[in-house]
């Protein structure tokens, strides 16, 4: 268990983190950067697993089994669109000028 | 041990990740690594000594397999125009899992700490609001729902809805170790209704920003639900993504001059204002070949690209056609409003699509001094970010957002495919000034006749 001081610290850090890494951003970026973190949050996908995991009623198990496909779909969906746009990024790099 | 040390490298690569992704040069590097982040926790979970039981298992792999094989498929599918409203419904996704975790969580609820129990509920409400609100998101930006509900006490009403939704909520974490399952599922169902109700009043162009919140909102919730599960890197995975999204909302809503309240409860942003100033004088029509000579003869040339053009596929023939003027030696720029198609850096990435290389497109801020000293300012599917009224009238809902100076430009060129007003419904002055000339038809079509009238000459 984590301690709820602890919590609030790693809360704390984290927000900063986030804002911090994202304060000075090209306006060019949003988009994709929107659809990256977008994916990031696809984390969630690990924590529906342990819900579905540890489900024992078929009501726990239908409500976790729903939780991962969304959680799945957030993850590989929020991949592949950002990697796909920010491909494009990379070729129109290469023939610049 | 492995697993929480695993847990710890998947959230070092997602922090590092998302740092990559702020800068051009990185950023595919950086989607790159938080995927192995992903891939990295997302194995190691099978091993979480909380996942048991054969059937459970069975039912994880076919959730994923279900869930990633769909995502896969319909990402992979999505034209560069779709990409807001993907993104919506990808996020509205993760929302759902979130709040379905702290489903499962509360009807689970053994000797729960209280506080525990209440950030679960939290989770709940934040996750369905933002899985709902995604969807209606969704909806509007594909076209599937074109009506903007608004009608008198709505705000009321979905106040209303939000004090009954809490009351619920905190009934549930007051609940202790049996959660009524009745009150639960209403919470639920409230929670959902609110986020559909709170999006619906809310206008096309705004759109962007609402994605963006419900983007923040869902970081936000699954950073709940990593402090309910005991699991770090869901919390700062998600605390990241919320304070970094709440940023970005910001940043946009800038960018577009809304403050977040206006775009949440003012209900401006598709049809509000209607006509609010007869510009006066009348629009010129002219025809492509004049456009044509008119450009390759003049010295420099600004492209001002919008969500129309993308949406006639026309930026590979203007792509073509600035070829052609180049090797003619005239000055060819794209300038680009930071709310350029349905989202800012959303026409960048359309762009970059067709090939245009970085060093030619410029944002507002570089380039609008630059309007004075153009012979031509090619207005291409774009209306509302050239509309000098911005700048004039006090009146009309987009005053003082900053817009690009096209009616600066000598001559200025529209390509329009009618006479209707743009995304936001108001009257575009620009298209009656007196160096403006109106490039009927197809944005595809008349960049084709455009290259052909350029290489005749």
């Amino acid at each position: 268990m984590i301690d709820g001081f602890i919590a609030l610290y790693i809360f704390m850090l984290a927000a900063f983190t986030g804002y911090e890494v994202i304060a000075r951003v090209p306006v060019i970026l949003h988009t994709p950067l929107m659809s990256g973190s977008n994916f990031i949050h696809g984390i969630v996908l690990i924590g529906a697993m342990v819900a579905l995991g540890h489900a024992e009623t078929p009501l726990e198990q239908l409500v976790g089994f729903i939780a991962v496909v969304l959680g799945a779909g957030n993850a590989v969906g929020g991949y592949v669109v950002t990697e796909r746009m920010l491909e494009m990024f990379k070729s129109s790099g290469k023939r610049g000028g | 041990m492995i697993i929480n040390l695993s847990y710890f490298i998947a959230a070092v690569l997602f922090i590092l990740g998302l740092k990559q992704m702020a800068s051009p040069v990185t950023a595919r590097r950086g989607i790159i690594w938080a995927g192995y982040g992903m891939v990295l926790a997302t194995v190691v979970t099978f091993f979480h000594p909380e996942v048991r039981g054969f059937i459970n298992y069975l039912l994880i792999i076919l959730a994923i397999g279900l869930g990633g094989g769909l995502a896969w498929w319909s990402a992979k599918r999505v034209a560069m125009t779709d990409m807001p409203q993907m993104i919506a419904l990808y996020n509205g996704m993760g929302g759902g899992a979130a709040a379905g975790i702290g489903i499962v969580a509360l009807l689970q609820a053994q000797n729960m700490a209280l506080l525990i129990q209440g950030i679960a509920a939290l989770g709940v409400l934040i996750g369905s609001v933002a899985f709902s609100g995604s969807l209606i998101a969704f909806a509007k930006l594909q076209g599937i729902m074109k009506k903007t509900l608004r009608f008198g006490g709505q705000q009321w009403l979905n106040l209303g809805i939000f004090g009954v939704t809490v009351i619920l909520g905190l009934w549930v974490t007051f609940s202790g170790n049996d959660v009524n399952h009745t009150v639960l599922a209403w919470f639920v169902l409230l929670s959902l209704v609110f986020g559909v109700l709170m999006t619906l009043p809310i206008g096309g162009a705004d759109m962007p920003v609402v994605i963006s919140l419900y983007n923040a909102l869902t970081g936000l919730a699954v950073g709940f639900k990593g402090l309910v599960l005991d699991n770090p890197a869901l919390m700062i995975a998600g605390v990241v993504v919320g304070a970094a999204g709440t940023l970005l909302t910001q940043l946009m809503a800038k960018a577009m001059n809304r403050s977040l309240a206006s775009v949440l409860f003012s209900g401006f942003g598709d049809t509000a204002a209607v006509a609010s100033t007869d510009a006066g004088g009348s629009m010129k029509p002219i025809e492509a070949a004049d456009v044509g000579v008119m450009m390759a003869f003049a010295n420099k040339v600004i492209v001002v690209p919008g969500y129309g053009m993308a949406v006639a596929q026309a930026q590979h023939k203007v792509w073509e056609l600035c070829q052609l003027l180049g090797e003619r030696d005239v000055k060819v720029k794209f300038a680009i409003h930071p709310v350029a198609g349905r989202m800012p850096g959303h026409m960048n990435v359309l762009l970059a699509e067709a090939g245009v290389p970085y060093d030619m497109i410029y944002d507002l801020d570089e380039i609008n001094q630059e309007f004075e000293t153009a012979d031509v300012a090619l207005i291409i599917g774009a209306n509302d970010v050239v509309n000098p009224v911005a700048r004039t009238d006090p009146s009309s809902p987009i005053y003082g957002m900053p817009i690009l100076n096209a009616d600066k430009a000598k001559n200025v060129i529209v390509v329009k495919r009618g006479q209707g007003a743009g995304f936001s419904g108001i009257e575009n002055a620009l298209f009656f000034l007196d160096q403006t000339r109106m490039l009927y038809g197809d944005g595809q079509a008349v960049a084709s006749e455009l290259i052909q009238a350029v290489k005749e000459i």
